[in-house]
């Protein structure tokens, strides 16, 4: 086993290096503008996008022409949002409003900074709070709709704490509504079964680097048919991209992430069932050994991979400090000038205490059960050398609840 | 964030850590003075505990921290400063020296200005207990 370990899967992934042979002939060989019709270079460019967008639209049961390239999830997400607000905006008799938008206060900021800025620009943001166990409900969605409503967004599973959304149903009810349904599927995509028919999603955007794929590109689902979706493009010029997304594509980008999309269709199953028990054995393994450690969001409907856990009286950045060989991340947010924990697993209604002493620890294709017992015996020292050290942990065990202690805010 | 090799020294061989008794006993001791600053949910508390003889010489300190690797170096830190000193040379320990001596990036000073806070309100608590006067009951602000 090297060290350090690698435990940061959400946040990006190592490329496979079946997805770098892909990529490489079409850096040197292969290397023509994929809008070049009129040469060997050109066509060999465009058959290698082509097969690319059949990869990636296999992955989600869409169609080929349905796939549009992009630089990232983040792109995705604004071209979505942006593109179908512009597109669709309504206002409803008498109102000088552009339309209604729904979201949720535990986004992605690449979801949540589009919306904010199209506040600015006239529309209305409904922010729905999913409670503790952080998950958003058709309900829940269905019970913010109004007459003006021309979007909904809400991700797949959320990237900080990996709970699952019951996005299938929220599709269903904005299909009833004739409401445009976008979804930040970014986390889940390639590690979960996705079938925008089945799930009655017109929007979805994932990211090639959180698939074992390269960085710098990502995809756009946008529906054709029944209903067909159409967006405002946010960068014009060439018209590439049936106009929605113009630019000279990035082909042997474009190319890794067709073939990360292919092997995360065939290797999903049983890499969701390792991974799984790893995840686990790690959240098992670290509630046996210490109290008042906390697994965030719902208990069941989360990734496979990825745990976000609360280890009360010691704080976050403290304890990375303490596990400098296991690369993860922490929801504590010390660093920035507000002190801020993270929005998320505040959002989720946890104690301060608990938001600020929270690790995300996410697994990947190649994470194996001697890193999760590494990381087991690493957090489980770090954690007890810091509690001897922490004033809240003796309180605690002197009986005293913190939460009720009036504190000298500085 | 790249720590100083102060900081990593005094995170993981954290001197004199501990406390003289139980929050409840210590409140009762006029030799012990106890200084607790910051809030949990800012992601730092610090206390601080002095033991003070006759002589107005702190004879020995005692720190718990709740907060990130600079945080536990600085109170760490001053309570290796303050031993040996009488009350009033304590007071004169500024948040600077702590920032130098570790080298604390900017973010970090806050950390810095609670071990002084700390400082502070430990001699003031065994101040009050022993009927002296104490200067800034008025309170006090720092820029950060």
């Amino acid at each position: 086993m090297n060290l350090p370990i690698y435990m940061d899967n959400a946040s990006t992934t190592r490329t496979d290096p079946r997805v770098v042979e892909a990529m490489l002939p079409y850096f040197t060989e292969i290397y023509g503008n994929s809008a070049s019709r009129n040469h060997a270079f050109g066509w060999g460019a465009e058959a290698g996008v082509d097969r690319a967008r059949e990869q990636a639209a296999s992955l989600i049961g869409a169609g080929p022409k349905e796939i549009v390239w992009t630089s990232g999830a983040t792109e995705s997400n604004n071209l979505a949002i942006k593109g179908a607000a512009q597109m669709y905006a309504k206002a409803p008799m008498g109102s000088e409003g552009r339309g209604h938008i729904i979201t949720c206060i535990i986004e992605h900021k690449a979801v949540l900074d589009p919306c904010k800025r199209l506040e600015r620009e006239g529309f209305d943001v409904t922010y729905l709070d999913p409670g503790s166990d952080g998950i958003v409900t058709a309900d829940l969605v269905r019970a913010a709709i109004r007459e003006d409503t021309i979007l909904v967004s809400i991700m797949w599973a959320n990237n900080e704490i990996g709970t699952i959304n019951d996005i299938s149903s929220i599709g269903a009810v904005c299909r009833e509504h004739g409401i445009v349904f976008h979804t930040d599927a970014t986390q889940w995509v390639g590690k979960m079964p996705t079938d925008v028919e089945r799930d009655n999603v017109d929007l979805l955007s994932w990211s090639g680097h959180k698939i074992y794929g390269p960085g710098g590109v990502g995809a756009l689902y946008v529906r054709r048919r029944r209903p067909r979706v159409r967006l405002q493009a946010m960068i014009d010029g060439g018209g590439h991209e049936r106009g929605m997304r113009s630019g000279t594509l990035n082909v042997p980008g474009i190319v890794g992430f067709g073939a990360a999309c292919e092997i995360c269709e065939n290797e999903m199953e049983s890499e969701r069932e390792r991974l799984l028990a790893l995840r686990l054995k790690l959240e098992n393994e670290l509630k046996g050994l210490m109290d008042v450690v906390e697994v965030n969001g719902h208990s069941e409907r989360r990734l496979p991979h990825l745990t976000n856990i609360s280890f009360g009286f010691v704080e976050g950045e403290s304890l990375m400090m303490g596990i400098k060989d296991i690369a993860c991340s922490s929801g504590s947010a010390c660093t920035s000038a507000s002190l801020e924990p993270s929005y998320v697993l505040k959002g989720l209604g946890l104690g301060d205490e608990l938001a600020h002493s929270s690790l995300r620890l996410s697994l990947g294709r190649w994470s194996t059960e001697e890193e999760v017992d590494f990381a087991i015996k690493a957090i489980h020292e770090a954690v007890e050398h810091l509690r001897a050290l922490s004033p809240l942990y003796d309180l605690h065990n002197e009986g005293i609840d913190i939460t009720k202690i009036v504190w000298q805010s500085h | 964030m790249a720590y100083s090799e102060k900081v990593i020294d005094h995170y993981q061989n954290p001197r004199n850590v501990g406390s003289f008794g139980a929050s409840n006993d210590v409140k009762e001791r006029k030799d012990v003075g106890v200084g607790i600053v910051g809030a949990p949910e800012c992601g730092d508390v610090m206390q601080l505990q002095i033991k003070v003889g006759d002589d107005g010489v702190i004879e020995d300190a005692k720190f718990k921290c709740f907060g990130c690797g600079s945080a536990i170096a600085s109170s760490s830190l001053a309570t290796e400063w303050i031993k040996g000193k009488s009350v009033d040379e304590a007071l004169e320990i500024k948040n600077t020296r702590i920032v130098e001596e570790l080298s604390l990036p900017p973010v970090k000073i806050h950390c810095s200005v609670l071990a002084e806070d700390s400082i502070r309100t430990a001699i003031e608590d065994y101040k009050r207990k022993n009927g002296q006067p104490v200067a800034a009951d008025a309170g006090h602000g720092h820029a950060h």
